[in-house]
């Protein structure tokens, strides 16, 4: 008895946690004035917004009927995705010039690039030399 | 034990109208976005509030359907994302 009222109160913590996280990562998506501030926001909401929603159902499954741990599976795919995702979007930031330009490359070329340096590329195979 | 049930009807609610509003603020956003990578970010994230919604909807109603909708709108929601970056990106979506 003294447990269920426990987990009921944890749910609506949970619940009240992930809100205003997925509150506050709009807020800063909407209020910020940078293209690569306003992509950091949101992430937020997809990790710690969701991911405590996604806790307070598995605890109310958990009490008000037979539990049920699938939710998980949200989180885990929620989780794995946003990164590349948010990756995706930096290098169209990127792509589209909406952020200042990143540094140049300190001693050559091929640092950090898709660049060959000079003296790999007789090593390289025909097809990626024509590119 | 009603006092616990009281609670958390109010944090469902709050959670409710927490989230809506996050929403509403993203498709802000989505409109007066200056550049390309702002509305694709705008449209990731209010992909990622309805799945907040649609889980707020399965505890309001105790039931466990609504899990299929938030699994299958993650997987959309995420392959969108990852297509219109690419379309931006190469010109074309897959090569």
């Amino acid at each position: 008895m003294i447990w269920e009222t426990v987990a009921i109160y944890a749910v609506a913590f949970c619940l009240i946690v992930g809100a205003a996280f997925s509150l506050i990562g709009s807020i800063g998506l909407l209020k910020f004035n940078d293209a690569m501030t306003r992509l950091h926001a949101p992430t937020k909401v997809g990790t710690v917004g969701i991911g405590a929603l996604l806790l307070a159902s598995m605890i109310h499954a958990q009490i008000f009927s037979d539990g049920a741990l699938h939710d998980l599976l949200i989180m885990a795919f929620l989780f794995v995705t946003a990164p590349i995702s948010a990756n995706f979007i930096a290098k169209v930031n990127i792509h589209k010039g909406s952020c200042t330009a990143p540094p140049p490359p300190p001693e050559d070329d091929t640092w950090s690039t898709l660049d060959v340096p000079e003296t790999d590329r007789a090593l390289m195979p025909e097809t990626e030399a024509l590119n | 034990m009603t006092l616990a049930m009281d609670v958390m009807t109010v944090a469902l609610w709050i959670a409710f109208i927490a989230v809506a509003v996050a929403q509403v603020m993203a498709m802000i956003r989505l409109i007066i976005g200056p550049d390309t990578g702002d509305r694709i970010l705008a449209l990731d994230t209010m992909v990622i509030n309805a799945i907040g919604l649609i889980v707020l909807l399965g505890i309001a109603h105790g039931s466990h359907i609504y899990f299929e909708v938030a699994l299958i709108i993650a997987m959309l929601g995420f392959v969108s994302t990852v297509a219109y970056a690419r379309f931006v990106l190469r010109g074309d979506i897959i090569e």
